[in-house]
This record gives structure tokens, C-alpha cells and sequence, in this order.
């Protein structure tokens, strides 16, 4: 039959990692398993610029584990020493790091079917999604959530606040008094959008018509 | 696998005893295995009698209290704050929990599992000695005396609610202990106290205590003209010291200082006056223990050197007002005394943020605090509204020296927050450079809002309107009041118009003489005291003290009462006004007290019929100034 010649044949580890999504439980607060991450990136170009590392935590039940984290570093192809001042990683520096297929590797390994959080989210996950294609893959089957859709909820709704503001990082860390030592490492930022998930969430949980699933992004913005 | 959030969670945990004695290997492994919860406000941790966690709690932020029932009330035993650990005695222990741990601010803790705690301990003698000592010693919190001793300094912290209890307490005393020689003079010693505002001097010799010098000798010795300020301090001293081990409690160290009519106690290594020095008590530090009393508290507000420090001090501010509210004291007097002692918070933190900057501001300013706090009738936390009018300055200097009074108000603003005053949730903060503006600037502003006047107008010259100068230069406040006035008087449509504004939450009561409750949400079934009763009546009084030109007067209640001497034939009612509008402050503050929140929404069902009755006429005279004010301003035109 022809259709099956056209059939890709994909690496084992893909294979692993689709498998998980044949559960097609539904996403909730109190069981589901969420990986808040964050990309360190040689810049702001989704063809040009490359994945420096990730930093991801796991949250489950409302807890964040630090055991139940992940830290990888990447070996450079491109190089933007523009950059470097953001996110202090040297093209050679000291830093055990994976290629990009290995990183992968990982990474999928790590978040499984899990729902991804991150702040401003659709860029990392358009970064992952490159790399996936590169390596001959398609994007991400995950559901994604991103923590200033979240966090702009959570704000009143009031005529002296832009509605179309964006809010960054920085921004949202201050108004909640997060410490922000470790801001521009993957798991340093990857952590403190965790904890604005765990935040926000306990805020939106309150009212009657929050679904987890209205926050979910649309595919087609990664 | 590189781990830098376990490495971050290492460096924080290593500040705090036990862990000071672990090695960074041991340390790093215990991070690596914690768990990281959110809490919100009010939320248990573990209930009394609940089965064992697997894992004992360190805070990174927030605060815990540890509650029991005895003889059937709730009653807060223990207090912990930022790096305090609970939940480890009874992991040892291995009974049920003894007691409930709830969060008494939102909270961020680290679950350190025993499993990896307990092998790690087994090779430290240190940390075995401590956990023995502090668990012999009965407290739940076994590090927390120390803890408190080492981020404190020289201050001290005071948690005791129950006062039986806190007579036997041990005394906290000031460890950072100021030092003289015995051939110091006089004159030093002088600066020295003024250096450090402090009363007393402690003389020694080899850290061996051989005097004590107060401001009371330097009053009855040297003024007196007995000694001149060049005389060595050893002739005015007294000695020898009393000196007492650590550890004696309060009522011991009182009875003493009565019974030798001094006013300081030395701690010294074994309690007598030939060991070193390594702390001082002083009456006074006793006083703000006992706690709760105005003068004491302004005291420490005034000497206060952090702003952790500062949320403490408003911690038993509460408490006072909590005394004030169960004594009936009347509220007039309460909210006088409360804002005074918010008041002074704000200017502490202005001052001590202004010393932070480095650079003096480059112009004259005001802090000016609005809402509530502006109309001192701020009891309870609640959010922080404040803008900052500076100096006219040239054109090309005004950007700088904006910049200066934001970058001065995102410290202030930043602290408040910390101490318990929440954030604007509509950024009405003088952070925020539209509210940041010159003298002209807001002239213009408030020009635009009353001739060009829509419902935001409206809802911010309401806000803006109720200001009140908390630091800073009274003239740049009085000429904004005195030009408020200006463009206010005989300005019909705007005046019109903020009259509809104050009708907009119609009487609270329904057709039926039944509570308006809230119909969804959160707070569904509530009764909204704020909405749908303190604030028409406070939009009634701004409303009469701008079209009466009533100025510097921005408390309601007091509002009323001057309007009640304007118009002698309607003194009655006026006076029922001021009246209403502090009953039901006084009704809010109590419910907030209750439930520990900002009181604004009320469980109808929780009310005495009597209460019921008392809201029920406030009601009423809410309805009676509606009805005035529609007469009165013909507003119709504007609903």
C-alpha cells in the first residue's frame, strides 16, 4: 500500500516519548505532572539562533521537586557573542555539554507527556520545535501554558491598566517578591516561573469557571 | 548533572542553624532532595493529631504559627519566620503532630525530607548536641532563640500572646553590646550614646564588665556640675554591674531591677560580673517585650534599623489594635493612634530609603498617601495608594530628577509591600511615573479630571482627591489642596457629576429590607461592608467637603462634624453621618481582626441580631444622605 512507503520511521526515543501521550488523561491542578521550563538562547532568531540549555522542574500536587529536575547544557554550532553578557555561557567554556541530538534525547525522556510551563512561552517552545525538525522530528505533542497568560488574569480589570501590556519576568517576580538571584540561568528563571504557576494558580483555582484548559496555547504559535 | 537551583537552595539554608555546622557536600545533598511549596495565606500545613509527614520544613518566606486548642480556643504557641524550621521535633519524636502549622502570610517553604536529614546528623556531634539541648528545652522551635539572636543583632523579636506564659519567658537581650573604657570621657561617652541612641554604656576591661554608665548619671552627675564633660567615665560610673546568666526570665530580670532601682541588667558568660560581657537587658527592652503599648511601639518604630524589623513592629501594632477593638476604646481615638503609629512606618521607611539612595533628592517633594491611609481611617492592612509631588524644576532637569523620585519610590513602595501593605492592584503607586509628576504637572492633571470629566475621572479625582502628606515639603501638599479648591468651587458639572458617583452603589439594602449579598464569585452570599456601605458614605463626605471648601479635613467622620457646625439646623443628622461612617469602620476592622483579612466582606450568617440591627441603621442614614445628595446636586442628569 502506498501510504506506508510515506510513512516516516522514527527514532526509538520518539517513539518512547509518544507513547505517554496514549494515556489521554485530562490535564488537572491536583494529579497531572507539569515541567516549568526556560532556553537560554544565542538570541532572538528562531532559523539563526540555537539552544544554549534548558532548565526544568517538575511540579507535581502543587509541590516543586529539586530532585525532580533538569539542567543540560548544549554544544554550540553558532556562536553570539552578543549575548554572552545574558546568559554567561561560553562557546568553550567549562560546562559538560551534549549535542544537540543527545539534549534531545534528554529532554524528551524528562518531560514525557507532561503539561510545559514557561514565561512567554511560545519562544521556547518554538526553539525546542527547531531543533526537533533539524533532527528530522516533529513538534511537540505537549500542552503548553504560558505564566504571563496566567499572571494577567489574575490582575483586575481596570481602566488605568494597559490591557495589551506585556509583563516580563522581572516584572511579575517584583509584584510577588521573588528572589532573584539566579535570573538569566535556565533553571533559575525555569524555577521562578514555577513558582509564579504555583501562584497564580492558587488564585485562579478560586473561581468557579477557571479551566486549566482555556490556557492552554494554540499549536500554531510554535 | 549540574544543579543550580539545589546550589541556590544550599546557600540559603546554610545561613540558618543546624545547617551552619553541615558541609557544603552535606548540604548540597540535603538540597538536593527538597521540595518546594507555595501557600497561600491561611493554610494548614499539618493539622493537631495528623498522621507524620516524611519531611520537616524550613521557610524561606513567610511566617508560620503553630496553633492548639486549649480549653477549646485556638491559641498560637509558637511564631517562625524566615529560616526557622518546624516539624522536626515530632518527626523525631515520632508521635502525631501535637499541633496545627498554618501559614499566617503567604509562605514559600522547603520540605527537607528526615530520610536524608537523619544519616547526615549521626556524623555531626555538633548538630546532635543542639537538637538534643533544644529538644530538652521543649520547644517546638528549637533553633528559633538563636536564629533570632544571630538576624537580629542587637534587637529583638517578640512573639509572646499568652501572658502568663510570658512572664517565665526567657528575657531576649541585646547582644551587640556598646563598650567603653574605664578612662573614656565623659564627652565620648555622650556621642557615643547619641551615635547609637541608646541610654546606657556598659564600661569594661578585657570584655570583663567593671560599670555601667546610663543617660540618668550623666544627668544627676555631670549637668548637675559634679563632673565635667573631660573627666574620665570610671567617676560616674556605677559598679559593680549586676549581672545575670542568659536565660533569666522576664519577671526575674524585672523583680531585680526594681529591687536595686536600676534600669539595665549585664548578661555575662556564667552570670557573674568575671566573665565576659555577652549581653545587656534594659528596662526598656523589657517594656517593648510587654509589648503593646503606643509610646513603646513609636519608639521602636523610630529606632528601627530594618524593615524586617518594622514588620514586626506592625505585627503587635495589630495586636494593639486588636486590645483597643476587644476594650470598646472609642474609635475616634483608635484610628488616631493607628494611623499615627502607620504614619511614622511610612516616614521610617522614606527616611531609611533615602539614606539608601546615596544622593539627597534633588528637589523639595511630598510623599502623599491616599485612600484610606489619606482620610485616616486606615485600620487594617490594606493596599497601598501613594504618589510623590516634587518641585517645579527646569525642563531639561525634570526627567532626572523624576527618575531620582521613581527610583526612590520602587524602595519604598518595595518595602511597604514587605511590611504587609499590599501592592496597588491597579498601580496606583507613586513607583508608577504617572503618579510621580511637579507641582504644575499635577495641577494640569487634576485641571484635565474636573473639566474633562468621565467615570475614570471621576473614580481617580476620588482617589487622588483624599490625600494626605506622610514626609516631605507641607507647601507643595497645601498648594495642591488650595488649587483643588480652586477649580472644585462653583464647578457645577463636576461637582454634579461626583454626587451620581457617590449614588452609584445603591442603599445596601434590598426592596425587602433584606442584606444586598454578593451574587458570585468568591465571595458569593458575602455582604460587601466596603462597596455597598463605607464607601458611599465616603464619597457623601468628600463630596460635601469640596463643595463646602472644607480644607485639610479628610476624615470622614470628622468631615461630618464639621459640616454639622456649618449647618446648626441639620447638626442632627450630619452628626448621625459621622457616626455611621465610624461604626462601620469600627464593623470592618472587627471582622477583619476575626478573620484575619482586610474585613471587607462579611458572612451575614456570622452576625448577632444586634449587629444585624446596627448595620440595619447605618443603613438607613446612608439611604437619608443619598437622598440628600440627589436634591442637592442634581445629579439626575448624570445617573
Amino acid at each position: 500500500m502506498l501510504w506506508n512507503f510515506k510513512k516516516k520511521i522514527y527514532p526509538e526515543y520518539w517513539k518512547t516519548y509518544l507513547h505517554h501521550f496514549e494515556k489521554k488523561d485530562r490535564k488537572n491542578l491536583d494529579t497531572s505532572r507539569f515541567v516549568a521550563l526556560d532556553t537560554e538562547t544565542t538570541g532572538f532568531d528562531h532559523y539563526i539562533d540555537r539552544m544554549l540549555s534548558i532548565g526544568a522542574v517538575s511540579i507535581v500536587k502543587n509541590e516543586i521537586a529539586v530532585a525532580d529536575s533538569l539542567e543540560i547544557y548544549l554544544k554550540q554550532s553558532h556562536f553570539n557573542p552578543d549575548t554572552v553578557h545574558i546568559h554567561g555561557i561560553l562557546q568553550h567554556g567549562s560546562k559538560k555539554k551534549l549535542s544537540e541530538e543527545d539534549a534531545i534525547k534528554k529532554f524528551l525522556n524528562y518531560i514525557e507527556d507532561s503539561v510545559l510551563i514557561a514565561h512567554h512561552a511560545a519562544f521556547d517552545i518554538k526553539m525546542i520545535n527547531q531543533s526537533l525538525n533539524r533532527l528530522g522530528l516533529p513538534n511537540l505533542k505537549n500542552k503548553v501554558i504560558d505564566t504571563m497568560d496566567l499572571y494577567a488574569s489574575t490582575r483586575i480589570k481596570s481602566n488605568f491598566i494597559d490591557k495589551n501590556i506585556h509583563y516580563s519576568l522581572d516584572d511579575i517576580a517584583e509584584a510577588y517578591s521573588i528572589n532573584l538571584t539566579d535570573r538569566h540561568t535556565a533553571a533559575g528563571d525555569a524555577l521562578i516561573a514555577a513558582i509564579i504557576f504555583l501562584k497564580t494558580t492558587s488564585i485562579l483555582k478560586k473561581s468557579k469557571s477557571f479551566r486549566l484548559e482555556h490556557f492552554f496555547l494554540k499549536s500554531n504559535r510554535f | 548533572m549540574k544543579n543550580t537551583i539545589a546550589e541556590r537552595i544550599a546557600d540559603f539554608i546554610k545561613n540558618f542553624p543546624p545547617f551552619d555546622q553541615f558541609s557544603k557536600e552535606d548540604l548540597y545533598s540535603i538540597a538536593k532532595e527538597i521540595t518546594i511549596t507555595y501557600l497561600e495565606k491561611d493554610k494548614k500545613i499539618y493539622a493537631e493529631d495528623e498522621a507524620l509527614h516524611d519531611r520537616f520544613y524550613i521557610i524561606h518566606k513567610g511566617a508560620i504559627a503553630l496553633k492548639k486548642t486549649i480549653n477549646s480556643k485556638l491559641e498560637t504557641i509558637d511564631w517562625f519566620d524566615e529560616g526557622d524550621i518546624f516539624g522536626l521535633r515530632p518527626l523525631f519524636a515520632k508521635e502525631n503532630y501535637a499541633t496545627d502549622a498554618i501559614t499566617e502570610e503567604e509562605s514559600i517553604l522547603y520540605g527537607i525530607p528526615l530520610a536524608t536529614f537523619k544519616p547526615l546528623i549521626t556524623k555531626n556531634r555538633n548538630v546532635v548536641d543542639f537538637l538534643i539541648e533544644s529538644f530538652a528545652s521543649n520547644t517546638e522551635n528549637p533553633f528559633s532563640k538563636e536564629i533570632h539572636g544571630s538576624l537580629y543583632d542587637d534587637h529583638m523579636d517578640v512573639v509572646a500572646n499568652d501572658k502568663e506564659l510570658f512572664e517565665l519567658q526567657p528575657v531576649r537581650y541585646v547582644k551587640k553590646v556598646i563598650t567603653a573604657k574605664a578612662e573614656t570621657k565623659i564627652k565620648q561617652i555622650g556621642q557615643l550614646m547619641k551615635q547609637h541612641r541608646i541610654g546606657s554604656i556598659v564600661i569594661e576591661n578585657d570584655n570583663i564588665p567593671i560599670g555601667i554608665v546610663t543617660d540618668e548619671d550623666l544627668r544627676n552627675k555631670v549637668i548637675t556640675g559634679e563632673h565635667t564633660i573631660e573627666d574620665s567615665v570610671s567617676q560616674i560610673m556605677s559598679s559593680p554591674v549586676l549581672c545575670y546568666p542568659k536565660g533569666v526570665s522576664i519577671s526575674q530580670a524585672q523583680l531585680t531591677m526594681m529591687k536595686h532601682h536600676v534600669s539595665h541588667l549585664c548578661v555575662t558568660e556564667d552570670g557573674t560580673p568575671n566573665s565576659k560581657i555577652i549581653g545587656i537587658i534594659s528596662q526598656q527592652d523589657i517594656t517593648v517585650m510587654r509589648g503593646s503599648n503606643p509610646t513603646v511601639l513609636m519608639k521602636a518604630i523610630k529606632r528601627s534599623k530594618s524593615t524586617k524589623e518594622l514588620k514586626h513592629i506592625r505585627k503587635r501594632i495589630m495586636v494593639l489594635l486588636d486590645g483597643f477593638m476587644e476594650q470598646n476604646i472609642p474609635l475616634t481615638q483608635t484610628s488616631k493612634i493607628i494611623f499615627e503609629l502607620n504614619d511614622a512606618t511610612i516616614k521610617r521607611i522614606i527616611e531609611r530609603c533615602i539614606l539608601k539612595m546615596e544622593k539627597e533628592p534633588p528637589t523639595n517633594f511630598a510623599w502623599m498617601s491616599m485612600g484610606s491611609q489619606g482620610r485616616k481611617e486606615q485600620l487594617l492592612h490594606t493596599d497601598q495608594d501613594n504618589a510623590i509631588v516634587f518641585e517645579n524644576v527646569n525642563a531639561e532637569e525634570l526627567e532626572s530628577v523624576r527618575d531620582y523620585f521613581l527610583l526612590l519610590a520602587k524602595k519604598v513602595n518595595k518595602r511597604l509591600n514587605i511590611i504587609g501593605f499590599d501592592f496597588c492592584p491597579a498601580d496606583i503607586m507613586a513607583k508608577n511615573p504617572k503618579w510621580c509628576l511637579s507641582l504644575d504637572e499635577w495641577k494640569n492633571q487634576f485641571n484635565q479630571w474636573t473639566s474633562n470629566t468621565g467615570a475614570d475621572e471621576i473614580l481617580l479625582s476620588s482617589i487622588f482627591f483624599d490625600f494626605d502628606i506622610t514626609y516631605g515639603d507641607a507647601n507643595l501638599t497645601n498648594q495642591l489642596s488650595d488649587h483643588i479648591f480652586k477649580i472644585t468651587k462653583n464647578n457645577s458639572l463636576f461637582l454634579s457629576k461626583l454626587g451620581a458617583s457617590a449614588l452609584r452603589s445603591a442603599s445596601p439594602l434590598g426592596f425587602f429590607r433584606q442584606f444586598l449579598v454578593e451574587q458570585d464569585g468568591k465571595y458569593k452570599d458575602f455582604f460587601d461592608i466596603k462597596k455597598r456601605a463605607i464607601m458611599p458614605i465616603v464619597d457623601a463626605g468628600r463630596l460635601f467637603a469640596l463643595s463646602n471648601q472644607l480644607k485639610n479635613i479628610n476624615n470622614t467622620a470628622e468631615r461630618f462634624e464639621k459640616m454639622a457646625e456649618l449647618f446648626p439646623e441639620d447638626r442632627e443628622f450630619y452628626l448621625s453621618c459621622s457616626y455611621t461612617s465610624k461604626a462601620l469602620l469600627k464593623f470592618r476592622t472587627k471582622h477583619g481582626l476575626l478573620h484575619n483579612d482586610s474585613g471587607r466582606f462579611i458572612e451575614l450568617a456570622a452576625l448577632t441580631k444586634e449587629e444585624k440591627m446596627k448595620l440595619k441603621r447605618c443603613f438607613k442614614t446612608i439611604a437619608r444622605v443619598q437622598e440628600l445628595i440627589k436634591l442637592k446636586y442634581n445629579v439626575n442628569n448624570y445617573m
